[in-house]
C-alpha cells in the first residue's frame, strides 16, 4: 500500500482494499496462535490520540499495535493538555517532536485528521472524525462480509439508521461500493444526508468503477431489506429527538427497528451487523442481535485483525502470509 | 431616496490629503455613470475632477500619467468591508484594510460594524472617521449597527448614528431574526433615508452549519447551510420593506432562488437593492472537498480558506449571480472583505472563522467572469463603481466634473500569481493562493493622489 495515511476509503482503489483484506486474513491467523505477538512494528511508537470518548475502538487499536510489537501511548482528551485549551496544531507539533511513528486519531470535527496529516510526517489512521469517516470500521465490515459470504461484488448491503450523523455509514458505503456491492441507505427523511448518493456515484466514476446505481436511498425499511445480503443497523442517539429530528425512540423502533419479522424480508442467511454500541430494542431487537444471523461479535474480533493489517501495510509491510 | 430632512452624505476626506492634481492621458476611459467608453484624457485639479476629454490642459503642477493600453475607471466603491478596528486589530486595522483597498483598486470602502465595541454610538463612528483621516489610504464611510451591541434585541440610536455620518445600518455577521424588530428598523430608518442592510440567515436552519448543504457537505460530513435559510429571510424582509416603504439592501446574495424574491419585490415597486461578492460569482462548494487548479494552486480537502458565510454554493448559483448583475436584479459587487489571522483559520474546519480576504483579488475574480463571457467589461465596471455608489447615495463612482478625483487604472490582461504573503491586508485567508488571476490594478488614485502604483 503506497500511502502515508488512511483517512477514508473514498480514495482507495479496489486493489488496495483487497490488499488490506488479504493481509487481515493473515493477521487473523496470527490471532489464532497461542502467542499472538509478531515483530513487524518492534521499536515503533504508536500514539492513540482520542479526542472523543471511546473504549472499543481505542482498545482494538491498542491490541492491534501491541500484537505487532509496537509501543503504544494513549492520549485522551480529558485530563490532558487538550483540556487546557491546547490547539490541535499544538498537539500535532508535540507529537511530531516526540517522534511518533504512527498516530491513531479520533476527533469530533470532520476533517480534523486531514489537518493533522498535512502537518505531520507520521502516518495517520483516522479512527473516526465527526460525521465524516471511520475507515477501519468499514474495512472490518468488508472483511467480515468477505469471510462469511465469500464475496462482496454484486452483494446488496442495507444500512439502516441515522445515516446523516454516521461516519460508519459513509465509510462503509465507499468500501462496499468500491468493491462492486450495491448499498441501500435507509433512514427517516430527517436523518438522510441530501446528495450523498450523488457524491458517491461521482466519486466511483472518477475511480473508474461503473456499478449501476451503486447507492440508493429510501425511508422504507421493508424496501431496503428486500433481497439484502447484509443488514447493518446503526445506533440511534437520544439527542436526535432533542434536536427535533425524531418524534420518539418508540416510533423509530416501530418503523425502522431491525426485528425478526423484518429480517425475514432479506435474503435467506443474510448477515446482521452493527458497529456498536447497540441500543437493544431500539434500532435492533435482542433476538436479532444475538440470533444465528448476527456477526456482531465477529466484527469486534475482526477489527483487531484489520487494524493490524492497516498498521502493518502503512509501516511498509507487503501483503501475504509472511508475517 | 435620502430623506430631505437630513443633509446629504458628505465626502469622506482626509486633512491635507486627497487634494492633488493629476492628468491621465491616453487610457480607455470607461465611466458607465456617464456612458463614456473612449480613449481620452482626465484632468483632476486639487482633488476633484476638472475635465474629461482628448487633449485637455493639465492643471498647474499636475503629475502626468500615461495610461495608454490601460483601462481607466472611476475608483471602485465597496459597500461591504470588514476593517476589524476597533477590537480585532490582530486581524486588520483601518490602516492595513484601506491599504489593501488601494492595492485592489478600491478608493471608497464602507466599514461594517461588527467590531468590538460594535459601531452603535457616535463615539465609535467618530473614532473610525478620525482614524481613517489620519491613517487611511482611501475614503472610509461607516455603517452603523441596526441594534444595540448588534444583539438583535433593541434598536440602536439610528438618527444619532446618521447624524454622526453612517451611510447605512447593518448587523452583518448576524441576521436580525426577530420579524417585529426588523419591521421597526425598516420603518424607523425612513427618518434618515439610510438603507437597512440585512445579513439574511435563518439561524434555526443553520445551527452548526459549516458549508453549503449539498452533495459535498454530505460527503464531507459537515453540517449544511441550506439555500432556504437565506431565501426565507429575504422573502420576509421584502414584505417588511413593502409594508414600511423603507430601503432594504440585501448583503452578499448567495442563492439563485433569492433573486426571484428580489425580482418579485422590485416589480411591485418595493425599494430593494442587493450585492454579490466576487467569491460567490466565481467559486463553488466543490472547493471544500479539495481542488486542483494548477501546479502552483491546489486546495486540500477541508481547507479552511474556503469557509465563508454565506457559504460557497453550486455552479447554477454562481451563474445566476452573473445573470443577476447583467439584468440588474443585483445592483453591485461588494467584497465582504473578511480578514482573519492565521490562528483563526489554522484549525479544524468547524472551529475556523468564516470569511475570505478579498479586497486585493476582487478585480481579478470579477475579470475572470468577464474573460469567460459572463459579464461585459462595462457591466463589471458599473457594478464596481456607479452602481454601488448609487445604492448608498455616495458622491463617488463616476468622473463627472466636480466629483471626487478618484480613479482606478488597470490592465485587464496582465497575469499575476496570488501570493497572500504580499497582501497589504493582514488577512492572508484566501482560497486563491497560488492561483493565476488575469487583470491587475496598475494605479489607484484618491483625490488626485496616487496611493498605489505598480506602473514601474
Amino acid at each position: 500500500m503506497r500511502r502515508k495515511d488512511v483517512l477514508d476509503l473514498d480514495d482507495f482503489t479496489p486493489d488496495e482494499l483487497r490488499e488490506v483484506l488479504e493481509t487481515a486474513a493473515a493477521m487473523k491467523e496470527v490471532l489464532a496462535r497461542p502467542i499472538r505477538r509478531v515483530p513487524p512494528l518492534r521499536g515503533k511508537t504508536i500514539v492513540n490520540c482520542f479526542y472523543e470518548a471511546s473504549t472499543r475502538t481505542r482498545v482494538s487499536f491498542e491490541l492491534a499495535a501491541k500484537n505487532l510489537s509496537a509501543d503504544v501511548v494513549n492520549i485522551t482528551a480529558s485530563g490532558s493538555s487538550v483540556e487546557k485549551g491546547e490547539t490541535l496544531i499544538d498537539t500535532t507539533r508535540t507529537l511530531q517532536a516526540l517522534g511518533a511513528d504512527m498516530v491513531i486519531m479520533r476527533h469530533g470535527a470532520a476533517g480534523a485528521p486531514y489537518l493533522v496529516a498535512r502537518e505531520l510526517e507520521a502516518s495517520i489512521i483516522n479512527a473516526g472524525d465527526g460525521w465524516h469517516a471511520h475507515p477501519t470500521q468499514a474495512l472490518l465490515d468488508l472483511f467480515t462480509v468477505q469471510s462469511r459470504l465469500g464475496s462482496i461484488e454484486g452483494r446488496r448491503v442495507a444500512i439502516v439508521g441515522d445515516i446523516l450523523h454516521s461516519r460508519v455509514a459513509r465509510s462503509a458505503t465507499w468500501g462496499f461500493t468500491t468493491l462492486g456491492a450495491q448499498v441501500v441507505l435507509c433512514a427517516p427523511p430527517t436523518l438522510l444526508p441530501i446528495g450523498f448518493a450523488d457524491a458517491v456515484s461521482t466519486g466511483l466514476r472518477a475511480k473508474g468503477i461503473s456499478t449501476p446505481c451503486p447507492v440508493t436511498v429510501t425511508h422504507d425499511v421493508d424496501e431496503a431489506l428486500r433481497d439484502a445480503d447484509v443488514v447493518m443497523a446503526l445506533r440511534v442517539q437520544r439527542e436526535r429527538m432533542d434536536a427535533g429530528l425524531l418524534p420518539s425512540l418508540r416510533e423509530y423502533s416501530r418503523e425502522w427497528g431491525i426485528t425478526r419479522e423484518r429480517i425475514a424480508k432479506a435474503r435467506f442467511g443474510a448477515l446482521v451487523m452493527h458497529p456498536g454500541p447497540m441500543n437493544e430494542g431500539v434500532e435492533i431487537s435482542p433476538e436479532v442481535a444475538y440470533g444465528p444471523q448476527s456477526v456482531i461479535e465477529a466484527q469486534v474480533t475482526n477489527g483487531v485483525a484489520v487494524r493490524m493489517a492497516v498498521m502493518f501495510l502503512l509501516a511498509g509491510g507487503r501483503a501475504g502470509p509472511a508475517v | 431616496m435620502s430623506n430631505p430632512n437630513n443633509e446629504a452624505i458628505r465626502l469622506a476626506t482626509a486633512h491635507g490629503r486627497f487634494l492633488r492634481s493629476v492628468v491621465i492621458r491616453g487610457g480607455r476611459v470607461i465611466d458607465p455613470g456617464q456612458g463614456i467608453d473612449a480613449i481620452t484624457d482626465i484632468a483632476i485639479r486639487d482633488g476633484f475632477v476638472d475635465a474629461v476629454g482628448i487633449g485637455i490642459d493639465a492643471p498647474a503642477g499636475a503629475q502626468v500619467i500615461d495610461a495608454r493600453g490601460l483601462i481607466v475607471t472611476p475608483g471602485f466603491v465597496d459597500l461591504h468591508t470588514h476593517l476589524r478596528e476597533p477590537g480585532f486589530e490582530y486581524r486588520e486595522t483601518i490602516a492595513t484594510g484601506t491599504a489593501a483597498a488601494a492595492a485592489g483598486g478600491f478608493t471608497t470602502v464602507c466599514a461594517m460594524p461588527n467590531t468590538e465595541p460594535a459601531i452603535d454610538t457616535t463615539a465609535v463612528v467618530d473614532f473610525i472617521h478620525d482614524t481613517a483621516r489620519r491613517q487611511g489610504s482611501v475614503r472610509v464611510y461607516v455603517i452603523g449597527a441596526i441594534t444595540r451591541g448588534r444583539k438583535g434585541k433593541a434598536l440602536a440610536d439610528l438618527i444619532e448614528l446618521a447624524t454622526a455620518g453612517v451611510v447605512a445600518y447593518s448587523d452583518d455577521g448576524d441576521c436580525v431574526t426577530d420579524s417585529a424588530l426588523m419591521r421597526n428598523a425598516l420603518a424607523y430608518s425612513r427618518t434618515t433615508g439610510r438603507p437597512v442592510v440585512q445579513h439574511a440567515e435563518d439561524r434555526a436552519l443553520t445551527t452548526g452549519a459549516q458549508m453549503h448543504e449539498g452533495s459535498v457537505s454530505a460527503r464531507l460530513g459537515l453540517a449544511g447551510w441550506p439555500r432556504a435559510a437565506e431565501e426565507i429571510i429575504v422573502a420576509r424582509d421584502c414584505e417588511l420593506a413593502a409594508l414600511t416603504g423603507a430601503h432594504l439592501h440585501v448583503a452578499h446574495v448567495s442563492s439563485a432562488g433569492t433573486l426571484d424574491f428580489i425580482r418579485r419585490a422590485r416589480s411591485r415597486g418595493v425599494h430593494v437593492t442587493a450585492e454579490v461578492t466576487p467569491h460567490h460569482l466565481t467559486l463553488t462548494d466543490t472547493l471544500v472537498g479539495g481542488h486542483w487548479w494548477s501546479a502552483t494552486a491546489s486546495l486540500p480537502a477541508y481547507d479552511t480558506s474556503t469557509k465563508v458565510n454565506p457559504p460557497l454554493r453550486e455552479t447554477p448559483d454562481s451563474l445566476a449571480m452573473a445573470a443577476g448583475l447583467r439584468d440588474g436584479v443585483i445592483d453591485c459587487i461588494a467584497t465582504d472583505h473578511a480578514p482573519h489571522a492565521t490562528t483563526d483559520k489554522h484549525c479544524e474546519y468547524q472551529t475556523a472563522a468564516s470569511g475570505i480576504s478579498t479586497l486585493e483579488t476582487a478585480l481579478g475574480s470579477v475579470l475572470a467572469v468577464v474573460h469567460a463571457g459572463g459579464l461585459t467589461l462595462v457591466e463589471a465596471i458599473a457594478a464596481l463603481t456607479v452602481r454601488p455608489a448609487r445604492v448608498f447615495g455616495l458622491a463617488s463612482g463616476t468622473l463627472l466634473p466636480g466629483m471626487a478625483g478618484d480613479v482606478t487604472i488597470f490592465d485587464p490582461d496582465r497575469e499575476w500569481c496570488v501570493d497572500p504573503a504580499q497582501f497589504r491586508s493582514k488577512g492572508r485567508n484566501t482560497p486563491l493562493a497560488g492561483h493565476i488571476l488575469r487583470g491587475q490594478v496598475i494605479q489607484t488614485i484618491v483625490g488626485g493622489e496616487v496611493i498605489c502604483d505598480r506602473s514601474a
